[in-house]
């Protein structure tokens, strides 16, 4: 008996049931479409991040005060102001493979324009910032070296705030006040999406950092200089590692600490970040596989279920193949390959099930479609070694029957 | 020399506590190309032997060579392969597979030979045209009648041209009309040099065969020769006796 031969029989013997073969395969459809839809969604889902993150800019370190490893916890990072505006200064000029470090100072305020009033994020940066996260201006002026240097009351907004307070309108010229303090708009920044988080980058305010530490954000920290974090770029070719070692060591020289004191200030890069949001993502996958592999195991005891109600019923069937000259093996195959069959077509149902799933939910969530070929060839693999083993007592059950026995059965 | 040489053939089965001897030491040669009716009531052991002399059982003790190869101490796949080399099977209820047309249904034997696909259609065409349906090839076995689907079967037993053909109470559920037609049948395969081993209680079947075997008990308590009935001419005057 061939392959063919055995494949024609099984399909044959499915569609002589239609229904009864569809609510077998259930279990591995299940089971493989939520394989394939965690996979892609999941996929997807990085994808989106590492996207986001990229958009961020490339060959990016971020500096930012304390220490988020001590002890495991996240010790007022950000609320120590162990970092100041002479720390970027050094680690532009004497790191080498670093391009830029732009020192940066975030709070939060209303934005007031007229009778319009916007609640927004107050970025103190210099230039150096934009030219850090490759933004570029859309319209008007960056801040002048005057303002840069020493501050002064101007401003950029974001696209999000320009269209809140002045919609269609131009604005620059005008004059907003943040916490009561006037900053004439000199400028427009260009779109930036969304961030790695997921929020709008494009709903902000730029001060000069001098002004925004004095009059808006950091009015404590105005004796000290300190910023809130350091941006750095590093030069395109240069390793991330050699910079990050070069920053950490002038950092700890110049914040005189001794060996064996922790840091007071930590390095970020995007690939730590990536780490993070992968790991999150690894809990949910575990979850969700833990689903699918009880879906799988509960599909393999259906179709096993299913192929002793077939042999049963088929005893005078396999009297009949015996008696015609079926080999105990040429039985034992035709059941073996019916239920790999059966498994094959619910994983097969399974991944499109999946990818339409995957699919749907891409398209909501604005996401690239992401398609794992690997997954795809592991649930093909995965279906057909279940429907073997689903399979096997049963056929070897059949293969057993006495050709006398089984040609008296009803 | 014998098509079928059995020596002292013995089966025993146990069933629950009891112990039925089914054959109690059968001995019998059967040439090639005669018509051997067996006959018996139940339980004579008559159906053992046959399903022995099909090698779809296996005795207890005792010798049973068939075309001159030693069969009853064969493994079960070696017994398969004798069965689809030499052997046809024809059944009282046909056991045709239903979800099969007549042409897969005779095509089914070589299936498990291992003919190639183009020589399986051509052999079963052949073997339907033969039994005289070969305006029904793609019928399904419940579009057919009776008697064609006991063609179908006859079909499918020749298809693998077989030594004996083994029939197992073949009219036992047909009219008394397609009976004759089947017999016929048979007549002129046995005719034609097939070797045809008829399992039946009715007198009526047996008179077509040219000797009768009968069982009693799980030994054979008569074998005679006998001028055998024409199938062929009993039909005609049953056709003339229905347009009388």
């Amino acid at each position: 008996m061939t392959l063919s031969d055995s494949l024609s029989s099984a399909f044959e013997a499915l569609r002589a049931h239609k229904l009864r073969s569809i609510l077998t395969m259930l279990g591995i459809v299940i089971g493989v479409a939520a394989v394939i839809a965690t996979v892609s969604i999941g996929g997807g889902a990085r994808e989106e991040v590492v996207g986001r993150i990229k958009s961020l800019g490339a060959n990016l370190i971020i500096v930012i005060p304390g220490n988020i490893t001590q002890g495991g916890v996240r010790l007022g990072t950000g609320q120590s102001a162990t970092l100041n505006d002479d720390d970027a200064k050094a680690i532009e000029k004497e790191v080498r493979p670093v391009l830029v470090a732009a020192p940066l100072l975030r709070g939060g305020a209303q934005v007031v324009f007229g009778g319009t009033n916007w609640g927004t994020s107050i970025f103190g940066v210099e230039n150096n910032y934009f030219e850090a996260r490759e933004w570029d201006i859309e319209t008007g002026r960056l801040f002048s070296g005057e303002e840069n240097q020493r501050g002064g009351q101007v401003a950029l907004l974001g696209l999000t705030v320009k269209n809140q307070l002045f919609g269609d309108d131009d604005p620059i010229g005008q004059t907003i006040r943040v916490k009561n303090v006037p900053f004439e708009i000199i400028g427009v920044m260009g779109r930036k999406g969304q961030s790695a988080q997921g929020q709008d980058q494009d709903d902000a305010v730029f001060l000069p950092l001098q002004s925004a530490r004095q009059r808006v954000i950091g009015t404590s920290r105005a004796k000290n200089r300190s910023v809130g974090s350091i941006m750095v770029k590093v030069r395109e070719g240069e390793e991330m590692s050699d910079a990050e070692t070069e920053i950490k060591a002038l950092l700890r020289q110049r914040h005189r600490l001794r060996e064996g004191d922790e840091d007071d200030f930590t390095l970020r890069n995007l690939s730590d970040i990536l780490a993070t949001v992968e790991a999150s993502a690894r809990v949910l996958s575990i979850g969700l596989a833990a689903v699918a592999a009880v879906s799988l195991l509960v599909g393999g005891i259906g179709i096993m279920n299913i192929m002793l109600v077939s042999v049963t019923e088929r005893t005078r069937e396999i009297g009949v193949r015996m008696a015609v000259g079926a080999r105990p093996t040429d039985v034992m195959g035709q059941f073996l390959i019916e239920a790999t069959t059966l498994a094959l077509l619910g994983g097969i149902a399974g991944i499109l099930l999946g990818g339409v799933g995957a699919q749907i939910v891409s398209r909501f969530a604005g996401w690239p479609l992401y398609v794992d070929v690997s997954a795809i060839v592991l649930a093909v693999v995965v279906s057909g070694l279940i429907g073997i083993g689903a399979g096997f007592y049963p056929a070897w059950r059949a293969s057993r029957l006495d050709p006398v026995e089984a040609l008296r059965s009803a | 020399m014998a098509l079928i040489e059995v020596r002292d053939l013995t089966r025993i089965y146990q069933m629950g506590d009891e112990t039925v001897t089914a054959l109690a030491g059968v001995s019998l040669d059967v040439t090639e190309g005669s018509f051997v009716a067996v006959m018996g009531p139940s339980g004579s052991g008559k159906s053992t032997f046959m399903n022995i002399i099909g090698c779809l059982d296996k005795p207890n003790a005792g010798r049973y060579r068939l075309a001159d190869e030693e069969v009853s101490s064969l493994s079960a796949d070696a017994l398969a392969s004798v069965r689809s080399r030499r052997i046809g099977f024809v059944f009282q209820q046909f056991n045709l597979l239903d979800r099969s047309n007549a042409l897969s249904n005779v095509m089914l034997p070589m299936v498990y030979a291992s003919a190639d696909r183009k020589e399986r259609r051509r052999k079963a065409e052949a073997a339907l045209v033969r039994v005289g349906l070969g305006d029904r090839m793609e019928h399904t076995p419940l579009q057919l009648s009776g008697g064609q689907q006991q063609r179908v079967a006859i079909a499918r037993a020749l298809v693998n041209s077989p030594k004996i053909l083994l029939a197992d109470e073949p009219t036992g559920a047909l009219d008394s009309r397609t009976s004759l037609d089947i017999m016929a049948l048979f007549q002129e395969l046995n005719r034609e040099g097939m070797t045809v081993l008829v399992v039946t209680h009715e007198q009526d079947v047996a008179e077509f065969a040219s000797r009768v075997v009968r069982f009693r008990d799980g030994k054979v308590i008569s074998d005679k020769e006998q001028v055998p009935r024409d199938a062929a001419a009993s039909l005609r005057g049953f056709e003339t006796e229905v347009a009388a």
